[in-house]
């Protein structure tokens, strides 16, 4: 005698320990298994582009620390980089190489969280995550030397940053460059070969490689798939093109690729850092730009590689002091598309682990 | 380096395959018509010489007479870019063919656009509101809405 | 010190009371009875501690450390907390259900230390079917369990209530078979003479029996990496999602004492009870509990959490094949070797138990699973 069973439809979110923020799936479910998700957007949207085009083009930096406000200072970046691309603004040396640090240091915070809390959703009960806080604590101590934030840093400005380094930062700085890669192999012996990850994470969630470049994923998402592209390399902005580094990438892109292609991209980061701290010019952190700048009627589209993927700012000006339209590519909402393909069929409990391996930020989805 | 692609020699490329299809090929991006941009745009991601793969970003905006649509193609294998406009007029019911044929990453930025401009693409299998609740009436990212 | 252990010798010279004494036997009942809530409520509040200063430090912060010295107070804070919330039922609670089921919960675990000794005789009721009523009886848990998740009306409650009965359905034949394998050695079912059998400590002889029942006990209360009833980051709280209250702090307290049963079942069953030398015996079972427990916080630090159907196999498997050897073997070797070499049998079933896990492990792989649907 057949069972006669029917699916049911759980809303995981918006209020959900495992959702990062307020994010909604609907989930219909056949017992523990996801017959069928909906991602539900919105809980945060507080119309940052339309905010944007009543401001002065200095006054939306402090906006764009609020999109992805796990990593304020990449967000920073893109804005100012589109600015400086449709005004034709030049930045000083020391500026761009101080640009490249903070950026590199945020990318190790950013992922940090990312790792940490993939980890703390497969139920590793909080300890890599507080493990992974304990490092991110020094970043974040370190950001706040050079801006007086410790999370919206609002420290790039149009052409340059707003100050030059306190003293005590490349002290502190070249202590955490010794100090990390220990750090960082302490995380890979937590969980790295743990039998009860790899059986969680391995083969779960695959989004495949041409899969990958059609939802237009980015970052970590789209590297796990293996595919080799990091718009560092691809289009170096800022100095990128000085430093030598290489571009970690997954083979299957699954959950636990994503995770090892964020932890090696920490290692990256660190190498970054140490070669711009050695070539770190003297100078002038910030070039003349008038308060209230009016740039030239016309557009640009200036893209960096957040820890998210590829965060790009589309900026058209009328030659008025606010942009007639900002828009903003948020990777975090573009890697979700392919949500439902990763999920269909999996457990509940891996929803929460592939949701979880996509790192999002739900800031940056909602805007 | 990315290299954006020479927006010039790519319009008379598609002038020669799609007649009268391309309004205007300004310095940076191709303004084309809106009645072929499916076949377009289908064109630059099937043909092997430019081979656009890669939807980097769709976005909107509005210029009281009409809404510019701005599509930013990227190649992964080739490493160009490419910037395709076009334009669609009228506020009531603008509409625009749906990329999600080609390229799955339009989904939920056709669906904000929607949401925040009040531009239809047509063929989108889910085309509902995204950020605002469903019953909402207008379009916030439009100029008029205050 | 001296004092417990004085009541306790007085115990037994209750015992032996002449049934003319007003109430007869009633005085031994009512002061073990006591005794046994004291001691469940007074563990059951240092777990809390250990564990909240335990994880705190194998997680590289503090722990509580304000309410009292080094934080000994913050249970009782807890407590009061807790017992003076608010106590929400959801409007469309099945409201009888939903009121009853933390009762049925905790009111088992309690039941099981009537059988645990705390010292040669020192038992509420020295049950000739001793581990057989503690099986019966710790089972009765999952009722009060799968009751709260259903009376809730909360589907996250629901899916984890559903989550422990499957789990608690598959892991009790692992648990039995290798207690079955232990009652072979002794020959009795009272806990009372398992503990006085124990020349040796059971988990010297019972190695294998000692690792597949520490896992399968975890599975069955709920402890991490089995801790998918209630996993924090998938289901939210599961079946104790819509407490609050001092319903939730039966929960709470359910859930502590079952870990604290556990303990003690396997302190009784492998590690000798409450036998040892100069400290007195009450003070050497809570001791040996609390190592058990301490170890058990250890693996929640640790350890990811298992799938649903990851927990299912590891049951089907990896732990019923391996105690179905284990009885097995012992059966055999309780026949065969002599009783006055137990160094023989120490010997053999180490080197059996390190070759069937690395065995099954080869067998045996988790992952994937994903299902067409």
């Amino acid at each position: 005698m057949a069972l006669r069973t029917e699916p049911f439809v759980l809303n995981v979110g918006p209020v959900h320990p495992s959702t990062h923020g307020v994010f909604r799936m609907r989930a219909t479910l056949d017992g523990e298994v996801i017959v069928n998700i909906e991602p539900v957007f919105g809980y945060l949207h507080r119309g940052i582009e339309k905010l944007a085009e009543e401001r002065t083009y200095s006054g939306i930096i402090p906006l764009t620390d609020r999109l992805d406000y796990l990593a304020s200072m990449s967000n920073n970046l893109a804005y100012v980089l589109a600015v400086e691309k449709l005004a034709e603004i030049e930045v000083p040396e020391r500026a761009e190489y101080l640009r490249v640090i903070m950026v590199e240091l945020q990318r190790i915070a950013s992922h940090l969280i990312g790792v940490g809390s993939f980890l703390n959703d497969c139920g590793a009960f909080f300890t890599p995550f507080l493990y992974m806080f304990r490092e991110r604590e020094k970043v974040v101590d370190m950001l706040d030397m050079v801006s007086g934030q410790r999370l919206t840093y609002n420290y790039m400005r149009i052409g340059g940053v707003s100050q030059d380094i306190p003293d005590e930062f490349l002290p502190a700085l070249d202590k955490f460059l010794k100090q990390m890669p220990g750090f960082i192999d302490e995380y890979d012996q937590l969980l790295k070969e743990n039998e009860i990850l790899l059986a969680r994470a391995k083969g779960v969630g695959i989004l495949p490689k041409e899969l990958a470049i059609n939802i237009s994923a980015s970052g970590p998402v789209l590297r796990g798939s293996g595919v080799k592209w990091d718009i560092r390399k691809a289009d170096p902005y800022s100095v990128y093109d000085r430093f030598e580094f290489d571009i970690p990438t997954g083979t299957v892109g699954d959950c636990y690729d994503r995770y090892r292609v964020r932890v090696e991209e920490m290692r990256q980061s660190l190498r970054i850092i140490k070669q711009a701290m050695e070539q770190l010019p003297p100078g002038a952190v910030r070039s003349e730009v008038p308060h209230l700048l009016r740039p030239p009627v016309g557009e640009a589209y200036g893209h960096i590689e957040s820890p998210k993927g590829e965060l790009g700012f589309y900026l058209v000006s009328d030659n008025s002091i606010a942009p007639y339209r900002c828009h903003i590519r948020a990777p975090s909402l573009i890697n979700l598309t392919a949500l439902r393909d990763m999920m269909i069929g999996w457990k509940i409990a891996d929803a929460i682990i592939i949701f979880g391996s996509i790192d999002v930020c739900m800031g940056e989805i909602d805007r | 380096m990315t290299l954006a692609l020479s927006v010039k020699e790519i319009a008379t490329k598609i002038e020669g395959q799609f007649p009268g299809s391309v309004v205007e090929p300004s310095q940076d991006s191709l303004v084309v018509d809106r009645e072929s941009l499916f076949e377009i745009t289908q064109f630059l991601k099937t043909s092997p010489e430019f081979d656009f793969d890669y939807l980097t970003g769709i976005t909107a905006v509005d210029y009281y007479d009409y809404f510019e649509v701005v599509y930013h193609l990227a190649s992964i294998k080739h490493n160009h870019s490419l910037i395709v406009k076009t334009r669609c007029y009228g506020r009531d019911n603008p509409t625009l063919p749906s990329m999600i044929s080609l390229w799955r990453g339009a989904d939920f930025q056709e669906r904000e656009i929607y949401d925040l401009m009040g531009i239809h693409f047509e063929g989108h299998p889910n085309l509902t509101r995204i950020v605002l609740w469903q019953g909402f009436e207008e379009h916030p990212l439009r100029k008029d809405y205050w | 010190m001296t004092i417990l252990n004085f009541n306790l010798n007085s115990i037994q010279y209750w015992q032996t009371l002449p049934p003319d004494w007003p109430g007869e036997f009633w005085w031994h009942w009512l002061v073990f009875t006591v005794i046994i809530i004291g001691f469940v409520l007074l563990l059951v509040m240092g777990f809390i501690y250990i564990e909240r200063r335990g994880m705190g430090r194998m997680q590289a912060r503090l722990g509580p450390n304000r309410t009292g010295p080094f934080g000994l107070l913050q249970p009782v804070a807890d407590a009061i907390k807790i017992l003076l919330k608010e106590d929400i039922v959801p409007t469309k609670a099945d409201k009888l259900v939903h009121w009853l089921a933390p009762v049925i919960a905790f009111a088992p675990v309690l039941m099981v230390f009537a059988v645990v000794p705390f010292q040669n005789g020192a038992v509420l009721a020295d049950l000739n079917i001793g581990i057989l009523y503690v099986v019966a009886i710790s089972s009765v848990t999952t009722v009060g369990i799968f009751m709260a998740g259903w009376g809730s009306s909360n589907k996250y409650s629901l899916l984890g209530a559903m989550r422990s009965v499957a789990a608690v359905v598959s892991y009790e034949i692992p648990l039995v078979l290798t207690i079955a394998s232990v009652v072979l050695i002794v020959g009795s079912l009272s806990l009372n003479q398992i503990v006085l059998a124990q020349d040796i400590p059971f988990i010297l002889l019972q190695p294998l029996g000692f690792l597949l029942y520490f896992i399968a006990g975890c599975a069955e209360i709920n402890r991490s990496p089995f801790d998918l009833f209630e996993a924090d980051s998938e289901i939210v709280a599961g079946f104790h999602t819509e407490y609050s209250g001092m319903k939730f702090a039966l929960f709470y307290l359910a859930e502590y004492a079952e870990a604290l049963a556990i303990s003690a079942i396997i302190t009784t069953l492998f590690l000798a009870g409450w036998r040892g030398p100069l400290l007195p015996p009450w003070l050497w079972f809570t001791l040996k509990v609390i190592i058990v427990f301490f170890v058990m916080v250890w693996t929640r630090t640790t350890l990811p959490r298992v799938r649903i159907d990851q927990l299912m196999a590891l049951a089907w498997k990896f732990l019923l094949p391996l105690a179905l050897i284990n009885l097995l073997i012992t059966g055999i070797e309780v026949l065969t070797l002599p009783a006055a070499l137990p160094w023989v049998m120490i010997l053999a079933n180490f080197a059996i138990m390190v070759l069937l896990v690395l065995l099954w492990s080869k067998f045996f792989r988790l992952g994937g699973g994903r299902v067409e649907v």
